[in-house]
């Protein structure tokens, strides 16, 4: 590699990692200001993060609605894809368009109309809802993650499997779904990354118990903190994970 | 394709997702914009059809101001994160050797997956007063006296920046190694040097994916509230701040809705003005 190109890479670099090399470092701060001098290493502010049980509790929420909506959703996907893509249905196109219609608005618009009709029929808000508006933003990544991984060598594979006597339920259940298995934890990670992280749809439809996120965007309101280093150096870290865990199952299987 | 069985059989399939779309998204989709055509008198909503809100939006300044910062911002974000990385998508497809470039690019990536309220923090104790580059640069004896960066549109829009240049490598990355390596190979051997061989050949044949990107780039930033709330500040709202201010302190509902549905036009006119390149199927 030349000179110019090279030199591209490393600034490029440095300006992705600056905040995230900074975000690490001073969670690992001794003092009580995340800036420089940095008086560390000290897990001071881990222990702390690990014995507030306000942020323990809202990680344990986030798992639980990142989980269960995610499981939801990949399963709708599933069911829609298959239907889809294994019968001859009118209106075929309209339906997609349909499915995959949350996918181009913003989750502020989102959040904000089921907030409006949680509040017109005089419900509360919860992390139920929470969770049902995951699964709305979720649903159509699912679906469309599914529908493009039902190819022709499955067909086959369910059709031989009709042919043979088995029933629809059968079918589904001992061939599309391991076949598919790939694809479908693929879509399970990515919808409980996108889920573990999302904002604005939690802090809208959620009041007593929220998300980490949102409990979070309450800490921020206190200022700069080692503390939120300290959990964000977490969250990153539980991310990478599922990332790698994805990137090793979809990738390593394709090669 | 064959039917594998009756099509009622695969409505029976597609039913349970069709019912939560329409349920949880369709309608409350409809009941916004139903919203944003009734009216608040006191603290009772009115239910209507007054254009009022959408003509309050015009005349009050605070309203249509926020409409052309959130554009001003978004579509300086959107050239500059397709400015900066374009290069880095080039050099990664085409400087890299082959074996390595998969880790190059999860490693150009990575940060994508930061909690993204956790991003904006992070950029704030880059570019706060006591932060990282007023420390450095004032150690450096560059500075005298730390500059205000923090709650600032360029807070917001670096903020925005580094987050949409990791979307974009990835976008523009994979339209450049779909690309056969022969049409480079046939463009340099009539003569044509490198810019010209970028500029006549595989810019028109990525144009595609960078308005792809651009186009991604621009509804997932101009309906953002986390980062210009977090870096910008309360000097200028964009729409989404405001949104979020009618439905805190003022439980405006019907002025918020009509602020979303005037976000989603806005999103509608840039989806119809690119449309002409837009492949969001190949994603």
């Amino acid at each position: 590699m030349r000179a110019l190109p090279f030199a591209y890479l490393v600034l490029a670099f440095a300006f992705i990692y600056l905040p995230v090399a900074t975000l690490v470092l001073f969670s690992f701060q001794g003092g009580t200001l995340p800036v420089s001098p940095f008086d560390g290493p000290s897990l001071r502010w881990y222990r702390e993060v690990l014995s507030d049980d306000d942020l323990t509790d809202a990680l344990v929420n986030s798992l639980f609605v990142a989980t269960l909506s995610s499981a939801l959703a990949v399963t709708l996907g599933f069911l829609a894809a298959y239907g889809l893509a294994r019968h001859t249905l009118s209106g075929s196109v309209l339906i997609r368009s349909l499915l995959i219609a949350p996918i181009t608005v913003s989750y502020l618009i989102v959040g904000l109309g089921l907030l409006i009709v949680v509040q017109r029929l005089g419900l509360g808000v919860s992390l139920l809802t929470v969770g049902i508006g995951h699964v709305v933003i979720n649903l159509p990544l699912c679906f469309a993650i599914l529908y493009a991984s039902m190819g022709a060598q499955q067909e086959n594979a369910e059709r031989a499997a009709r042919d043979l006597g088995a029933t629809e339920a059968q079918v589904v259940r001992l061939i599309t779904v391991p076949m598919l298995a790939p694809a479908i934890l693929a879509a399970f990670f990515l919808s409980v990354t996108l889920s573990w992280d999302e904002f604005i749809i939690a802090f809208l439809l959620s009041r007593f118990d929220v998300t980490l996120p949102v409990e979070i965007w309450s800490l921020l309101r206190s200022g700069l903190s080692p503390r939120l280093n300290a959990v964000g150096s977490f969250v990153f870290l539980v991310s990478v994970t599922a990332v790698l865990i994805l990137e090793i199952l979809v990738f390593r299987k394709r090669r | 394709m064959t039917p594998a069985g009756p099509s009622r059989q695969g409505w029976g399939f597609l039913a349970p997702a069709l019912i939560w779309t329409c349920a949880f998204f369709i309608l409350p989709f409809l009941v916004m914009g139903a919203m944003s055509f009734a009216t608040l008198e006191g603290r009772t909503l009115v239910w209507g059809l007054s254009l009022e809100n959408y003509i309050e939006l015009g005349q009050k300044a605070y309203l249509w101001r926020a409409v052309l910062v959130s554009l001003e911002i978004t579509l300086t974000v959107t050239v500059v994160s397709v400015v900066l990385a374009y290069p880095l998508a080039w050099i990664i497809a085409y400087r890299v050797p082959q074996r390595w470039q998969r880790l190059v690019l999860l490693l150009a990536i990575l940060p994508f997956w930061t909690s993204y309220v956790v991003r904006s923090y992070a950029w704030l104790l880059v570019l706060a007063r006591e932060g990282v580059i007023n420390q450095t640069l004032i150690g450096a004896g560059l500075l005298a006296e730390p500059v205000t960066l923090a709650n600032t549109r360029f807070a917001t829009v670096t903020g925005f920046v580094h987050f949409f240049v990791m979307l974009l490598t990835l976008t523009i990355y994979a339209n450049l190694v779909q690309l056969p390596a022969n049409y480079r190979k046939a463009a340099t051997d009539l003569g044509a040097n490198a810019f010209q061989t970028f500029w006549h050949v595989i810019l028109p044949l990525t144009l595609p994916g960078i308005v792809t990107g651009a186009f991604l780039t621009f509804v997932l930033c101009i309906g953002d509230y986390v980062t210009p709330q977090i870096l910008g500040g309360n000097n200028e709202l964009t729409v989404p701040q405001v949104i979020m201010v009618q439905l805190g302190r003022r439980a405006d509902f019907p002025l918020a809705s009509a602020l979303a549905i005037v976000l989603m036009a806005l999103v509608t006119v840039v989806y119809l003005l690119s449309s002409r390149w837009l492949r969001l199927d190949r994603l």
